[in-house]
């Protein structure tokens, strides 16, 4: 029998911390052994631990770490299809595939995470307006399930089970493999145009005029700006690289860079409205009209990435990363209402970021739909989660919803309102769970296990 | 990847972690591999993983470390995947199985020192000697800074890897008139399933740095490395200690 290590665990939020079983299987026979064990308290899925609240943590319960179920199954060079395990994380992907010419399709904003928590998140990237999340990238699927076994879905084959497990936050079973399609790239750049946005209104129309031209469209809010500069900020689009742009450099390697890192968390409070407007005054600053900047891959998807271990500048109790998404008709209004509730709460928000999303998927509990989503770090202060609370019903005036693979917060309540399909979820989780063996921490509290 | 063509390293017992790493290493290094588990389906995932990463030759090939009668049909099947001239053979066979039920139950404690001591020996017999026909290679064996000391927590398989140890010392001698090689790999705790979840490790070590220096160990031809080295260290404190007070210690 497998052992389990008890130990506390949290998501990248470090909000909450839970007591967890944590499980590592090193075999396939390992893992189906946990899940037909049964184990006390239900399991869950974890990869990299980069949600950022409880998706991947069950408290009093297991956690199944995939992080040694990591092997690369099959590649094709011609078509650039890969097939591997739940535990690879894009990191690996692009050490080795970056130089053979190949990119992630969707990647969101760290390397850090692995393959199934992506998958089961159906993260998005600053492409979603042109591609999608990554379930359009997604082949097929290999799912261990607790009562049907082990079983391969995709668009066309176990159709709602591909729906309901992508974006199904490790719900319906444990994902052995994914077959993904990378993009092909000639670089390991990205011609960058960036433009300063005087409000918010502004990046909302640039967004609609330009995005078309941009494989990658992305905007930094300063959500402390109040009143005619309300949401100011700079817009970053940008398109890959052509190998004939690296100029003499070898066209596929990224530049070596040194990383940093947060050696201890810092004392709560480190990151206060006055520290967040210095920084985003300096970052705007740092930011000029510019077109056409060659930015490495690294810089331009992953610029967190090279502070290791950030989530320590929040300090002890941790933070809460809001995102939500508003639909396009009514965007625009619910968008100012958010960004004017922070400001006037005063309570800082470091690196918000603004996108508009491109259509949603069929996704059961997929979070993008067309409109604008907006992401923000709040750091765990008190009457946060009221705060919280008070956004989400913004959110929900506007026909809104939150990212389950950041929230820490959500009522079951919000959550209905919010995902609509949740009931057709519950059915085929049934199906393929009907003991409740996969549960989440996250999953209890908005109501979707009991 | 490295452009010289390395000579083929056999990889008995690999799958485990450790031995994924140590397989991931050679092939970085340009050696083709012919990797031997007894799972199959593991054994195809460690092979395509590192064709895919690597880019190399991989065979394979599924093999019993306790079904003895079998040893020398699968010895010849892994020297003919290795095109009859292997230049290394890796051996990973390592079983703590439960240490309160292999003290108590003769047959795990059997077990226990037959996949430990008796595999590698079944093994390493025929293979020994086909190297030291070529008059060339290389051994390398991981065996275990628990062989050093009998203590009530694991003294079997202790006892396994202290027999392990002394057979590749003698190995060792008896070899190196033929031209190969022997090298004793002796790891104190690996971030790896006989380690994880276990009360009382410490300076837990994770395999990716254990395989760096099994490589090393071997491109050295060291004799006998202690991995991560500061094990050497520790042990020499842990046999310091009289067997007076050792016997009342709770280790």
């Amino acid at each position: 029998m497998a052992l389990a290590r008890l130990q506390p665990l949290s998501g990248w939020g470090r909000f909450p911390v839970q007591a967890c079983r944590l499980y590592r299987p090193e075999k396939r026979s390992e893992l189906a052994e946990v899940l037909r064990s049964h184990p006390a308290g239900g399991c869950v899925s974890r990869g990299l631990g980069r949600a950022y609240g409880d998706a991947a943590l069950n408290q009093d319960g297991g956690v199944v770490s995939h992080l040694r179920l990591n092997r690369l199954l099959d590649f094709d060079p011609a078509t650039g299809v890969l097939e591997c395990e739940a535990g690879v994380s894009f990191a690996e992907i692009l050490a080795t595939f970056l130089p053979r010419g190949w990119f992630l399709p969707v990647t969101p904003g760290t390397k850090f995470v692995t393959v199934g928590g992506a998958v089961a998140a159906d993260v998005h990237g600053k492409n979603h307006h042109r591609d999608g999340t990554i379930a359009r990238f997604v082949e097929r699927l290999t799912l261990l399930t607790p009562a049907r076994g082990v079983l391969h879905c995709s668009p066309d084959e176990n159709t709602e089970v591909f729906w309901a497990t992508v974006g199904g936050m490790g719900l319906t079973g444990a994902i052995l493999a994914v077959r993904l399609r990378l993009a092909p790239v000639e670089s390991a750049y990205v011609t960058v145009d960036e433009e300063r946005t005087p409000h918010v209104d502004a990046a909302l129309e640039r967004f609609a005029e330009s995005d078309d031209g941009y494989r990658y469209s992305v905007a930094w809010i300063d959500c402390l700006a109040t009143g005619r500069a309300l949401g100011r900020g700079v817009l970053m689009r940008g398109n890959h690289a052509p190998a004939a742009q690296a100029r003499g450099r070898d066209p596929l390697a990224l530049p070596h860079r040194r990383g940093t890192r947060v050696p201890v968390e810092l004392p709560a409070g480190t990151l206060n409205r006055f520290s967040v407007a210095a920084f985003n005054r300096l970052y705007r600053a740092a930011h000029p009209d510019r077109a056409g900047r060659l930015v490495d891959l690294d810089a331009f998807f992953y610029p967190l990435d090279a502070v290791r271990d950030w989530n320590r500048l929040y300090g002890r109790r941790g933070f809460v990363q809001y995102q939500a998404v508003l639909p396009l008709e009514r965007g625009r209004d619910g968008m100012v209402r958010l960004l004017e509730a922070l400001a006037a709460s005063r309570r800082p928000s470091f690196l918000a970021v603004l996108k508009r999303f491109g259509d949603a998927n069929p996704g059961l509990l997929s979070f993008p739909l067309a409109g604008y989503t907006l992401a923000l770090d709040l750091p765990v202060a008190a009457g946060l989660v009221e705060f919280v609370h008070g956004l989400d019903r913004v959110v929900l005036e506007h026909g809104g919803r939150v990212y389950l693979a950041k929230d820490a917060t959500l009522t079951p309540a919000s959550f209905a309102a919010m995902y609509p399909q949740a009931e057709r979820f519950r059915a085929v989780k049934a199906e393929l769970d009907p003991e409740g063996v996969l549960t989440s921490s996250l999953a209890r509290r908005v109501g979707l296990a009991p | 990847m490295s452009a010289a063509a390395k000579g083929p390293v056999l990889v008995i017992g690999a799958t485990s972690a450790m031995a994924r790493a140590a397989a991931a290493e050679l092939a970085g290094a340009g050696h083709a591999l012919v990797l031997a588990a007894r799972d199959e389906e593991e054994l195809d995932a460690v092979a395509a993983d590192l064709r895919v990463r690597h880019g190399i030759a991989i065979s394979t090939l599924v093999m019993d470390a306790l079904a003895f009668d079998t040893h020398p049909a699968a010895v010849e099947r892994m020297l003919a995947a290795a095109g009859g001239e292997p230049e290394g053979v890796l051996v990973f066979l390592g079983y703590l199985g439960d240490p309160e039920q292999a003290a108590t139950d003769a047959a795990e404690a059997r077990r226990v020192i037959d996949t430990n001591l008796t595999a590698c020996v079944s093994l390493l017999t025929p293979l020994a000697e086909r190297l030291a026909a070529l008059g060339r290679g290389w051994v390398c064996v991981v065996s275990s800074v628990a062989g050093e000391r009998g203590r009530q927590s694991n003294y079997l398989y202790g006892a396994a890897k202290a027999g392990l140890t002394a057979y590749l010392q003698g190995l060792r001698n008896r070899l190196f008139h033929r031209g190969v090689h022997v090298t004793t790999v002796l790891p104190g705790f690996v971030d790896t399933r006989m380690v994880f979840g276990k009360p009382g490790t410490f300076l837990v070590a994770p395999p990716e740095r254990v395989a760096r220096g099994i490589r090393r160990a071997v491109e050295r031809r060291r004799n006998v490395v202690y991995l991560p080295g500061f094990w050497r260290v520790v042990m020499l404190g842990i046999r310091a200690i009289p067997e007076g007070l050792f016997k009342r210690l709770r280790l």
